[in-house]
């Protein structure tokens, strides 16, 4: 190798000095565009390192925090503070309005709606279904059947209270265990079946719902009402339409009343801001098509 | 050393391909060292780009030109600010893309974000207009019209004002970077800078009301996004059109590639007539002009060309059809007594007609152009159709899915439907809403009264009121449906007007 690097005939670059069979490498430099572009991202780097949080260190417990003090959470958590104030007037309006003139001005509506969709999906569509549909022992918001009432006052007092639970003005009523606390003998319970069956205009044994009326006179019609239409005060369901929040067969009546049922909703408050409660209020009412 | 050292481009000889001396080529023309840095063979793979010195050309399409530079920049400067009067609420610029507000004003027209089909056909409007006028008379675009000639023409002009014509900015190149010469050049770049910053500055303002953005722009008052785009068109702007200029056509845009396909041989484009110019070489007066063609190689249309070619080699890629060659060249052959028109305007029919003393033949009517014609003028008249008869009142329906139908207590069925109620007018509006297609039903809405089984909503000037409707089948005529059943949801506007209908239906469940 002599001391200056050797040039190549053909395309006028150096060679590294490396020969492989004959073949000798160029030296051929890198493009001038990729270099600029390198050292830019190097001083692009550096400035970076400068300005935002760059490196950690661990003996000190913390890390090299920049010249613009930058921090994610910080970021999200005065975007949080922002997106509060920019709701706060819708908020503020929303409560200060009386339920039923809400759904009177669209504007207000709309963003009850909006407010109170997002609420249900993250708190009730858990039990209730998405959209309200309800399932087995958990009542479906869809309908014309509310068992504590369907106008917005009932609705928000429900949310706010909820049913059996932990609130002091809960909503409460329970229905004994007549079977399992011994109160009806198995037969008399399987005549009452067959007369709350006949309640809800079905095919029933005759003899059975004879035999029976006296007993729902005495033990249900208190608060299912001696027609067996319900009590809203009670929560008492209605048996005469079509309807079951547990289901209307045989079986399961015979269960209810061996066993009773007494479903929980909690009680919101506390839980949820009053200006969420409120626009669920006016959601889950819309969702029954407004009673 | 290579190839590189015959051009002498990136050598680094003093000097390099283009040099201010000059020889006589014929008597009052002098012959200019100039060398076309662009012409093929002295264009390597790997090569730096050479620098062009275009010389300033006068005639004609150096005039049109101009015009054209004043009446587009003029155009482009001054659209933002004209006032268009849209009453309370809406924005009063004529031409304003408000992306915030979702809604694109031109003038008397204002579209919503769906109804971006309008903007489709603009686009193909100026898609076919393009191929047409490429089709008829070449890259007259390309020459005149397009923003990267434009800026590129006015950068160069403030360049020539500032450092001087070819000659001048030549030997400016050689000297030092100091004195008269950095006082110059700091000039000129801030120069291009301030226009450059206008450029990029105006086109925000076509995104956002611009009086207001003028006055809040120096003071901080201005959204980020406003500095961030002039920021970019700022520095777009000062590259392209200042440091990159023929390059950008040459070898960044798709559209000097497009153009090989639209051009056939009747299109108009800038030739040089060889028969009339060949064989080439410097005149002494008083010489015979038999037995020589016209040229005489003074090279005055290489000089004034900005794309770095020779127009004499024939049709190029690089070759903008600027047409300042022919401004030149028609400004020798008037010096030294010839008929001009030794480079023009011309098809390549009659490049191969003439020379065998055929008539020169013109066609402008011909299959494509026709076509392009029909097809502009089809597009345009759908447009004029759209626009004219188009809808104020829009109307979407979204069924509830979840669940599909509520059987109520009384086994009637009821449907939840969302409507979108568009109001496109700029006035409050009345609408009645209705449903048909089933015996019985009944209508009720969430917030609005009932009468005689229609609702009656206000509808705000330009905007969606959104109202959530229910639909109830009593039991005895569910019994007579299938589980699906066609409605048709109806939206008039009171007392005659518009009307929206929306077919959807109606389920039930099996019966």
């Amino acid at each position: 190798m002599s001391d200056r690097p050797e040039v190549d005939d053909h395309s006028g670059t150096e060679t590294t000095g490396h020969e492989w069979d004959g073949i000798k490498e160029l030296n051929t430099p890198l493009p001038r565009w990729w270099l600029t572009i390198w050292f830019g991202c190097i001083a692009i780097a550096i400035v970076y390192m400068v300005l935002m949080p760059s490196w950690p260190l661990p003996w000190a417990d913390t890390y090299l925090k920049g010249l613009r003090h930058y921090s994610e959470r910080a970021t999200f958590e005065k975007d949080m503070v922002k997106l509060a104030a920019s709701r706060g007037p819708d908020e503020a309006r929303l409560i200060n309005t009386a339920l039923d003139q809400i759904e009177n001005n669209p504007e207000l509506l709309n963003f009850a709606m909006a407010a109170g969709k997002s609420a249900f999906g993250d708190n009730c569509a858990t039990c209730h279904g998405s959209g309200g549909v309800g399932t087995f022992g958990y009542p479906a918001l869809v309908d014309d059947v509310w068992l504590w009432g369907g106008t917005l006052d009932d609705i928000k007092y429900t949310i706010t209270n909820g049913i059996r639970s932990t609130g002091d003005d809960t909503r409460f009523s329970q229905m004994p265990a007549f079977g399992r606390d011994g109160l009806l003998s198995k037969d008399e319970i399987k005549d009452l079946v067959e007369y709350v069956v006949s309640l809800s205009g079905r095919e029933a044994d005759k003899a059975a719902v004879a035999r029976a009326q006296p007993l729902f006179a005495d033990n249900c019609a208190m608060c299912h009402g001696e027609d067996g239409k319900g009590t809203r005060e009670l929560g008492a369901p209605n048996l005469t339409d079509a309807d079951w929040l547990y289901a209307g067969d045989r079986a399961t009546i015979t269960e209810t009343i061996t066993n009773s049922r007494n479903g929980v909703m909690p009680t919101w408050q506390g839980r949820l801001e009053p200006w969420t409660i409120q626009a669920l209020a006016v959601y889950v009412h819309s969702l029954g098509g407004g009673e | 050393m290579g190839k590189t050292t015959i051009i002498g481009g990136s050598s680094g000889k003093t000097g390099g391909p283009q040099s201010s001396k000059s020889k006589r080529a014929a008597h009052g023309v002098d012959k200019i060292d100039v060398t076309a840095v662009n012409k093929p063979e002295h264009r390597e793979l790997y090569q730096k780009r050479i620098p062009i010195y275009p010389k300033l050309a006068h005639g004609t399409y150096r005039k049109i030109k101009w015009a054209f530079l004043f009446v587009l920049l003029g155009i482009y400067y001054v659209v933002p600010f004209i006032r268009w009067d849209r009453g309370p609420g809406a924005p009063d610029q004529a031409v304003l893309a408000d992306f915030a507000g979702r809604r694109f004003y031109f003038f008397f027209i204002e579209i919503w974000p769906q109804e971006v089909y309008y903007i489709t056909g603009l686009l193909m409007l100026a898609a076919f207009g393009l191929f047409m006028a490429t089709s008829l008379f070449g890259r007259v675009w390309c020459g005149y019209a397009c923003p990267q000639t434009i800026w590129t023409d006015l950068f160069i002009a403030v360049e020539r004002m500032v450092e001087g014509d070819r000659n001048a900015r030549i030997k400016l190149a050689r000297k030092p970077l100091r004195g008269k010469k950095l006082v110059k050049k700091i000039i000129k770049h801030s120069a291009w800078l301030l226009i450059s910053f206008l450029t990029g500055g105006v086109f925000v303002l076509y995104f956002l009301d611009a009086p207001t953005v003028v006055r809040g722009f120096f003071v901080g008052q201005a959204p980020i996004s406003a500095y961030l785009f002039t920021a970019i068109l700022t520095f777009t702007t000062y590259t392209l059109a200042g440091t990159m200029r023929e390059q950008v056509c040459t070898y960044m845009c798709p559209w000097p590639r497009i153009q090989g396909a639209l051009t056939d041989e009747d299109s108009f484009e800038v030739t040089y007539r060889a028969y009339r110019g060949e064989p080439r070489g410097p005149h002494k007066k008083g010489d015979s002009w038999e037995g020589r063609g016209d040229c005489i190689d003074c090279k005055m249309c290489v000089a004034v060309c900005p794309m770095g070619i020779d127009i004499r080699d024939g049709d190029q890629l690089e070759c903008i059809n600027c047409a300042l060659c022919i401004d030149a060249c028609d400004d020798v052959m008037e010096k030294i007594g010839r008929p001009k028109g030794l480079i023009a305007y011309d098809t390549e029919r009659n490049r191969k007609r003439l020379p065998k003393g055929e008539k020169p033949v013109y066609r402008l009517f011909r299959p494509r152009i026709i076509l392009y014609a029909i097809l502009v003028g089809g597009i345009a008249a759908i447009m004029m159709y759209g626009l004219m008869t188009r809808s104020t009142l829009d109307l979407n329906t979204l069924r509830d899915r979840s669940p599909t139908f509520v059987r109520l207590s009384d086994g009637s069925v009821r449907n939840g439907y969302t409507l979108k109620i568009i109001n496109k007018a700029p006035n409050i509006r009345k609408f009645r809403v209705s449903v048909e297609g089933i015996k019985d039903s009944s209508l009720k809405a969430i917030g609005l009264e009932t009468k005689d089984d229609t609702v009656t909503v206000v509808a705000e000037p330009d905007k969606v009121r959104v109202i959530k409707i229910y639909v109830t089948v009593p039991a005895k005529t569910v019994k007579t449906l299938k589980t699906s059943t066609p409605v048709s949801i109806l939206v008039e506007e009171l007392g005659g007007g518009e009307r929206a209908v929306n077919k959807t239906v109606f389920l039930s469940g099996k019966p």
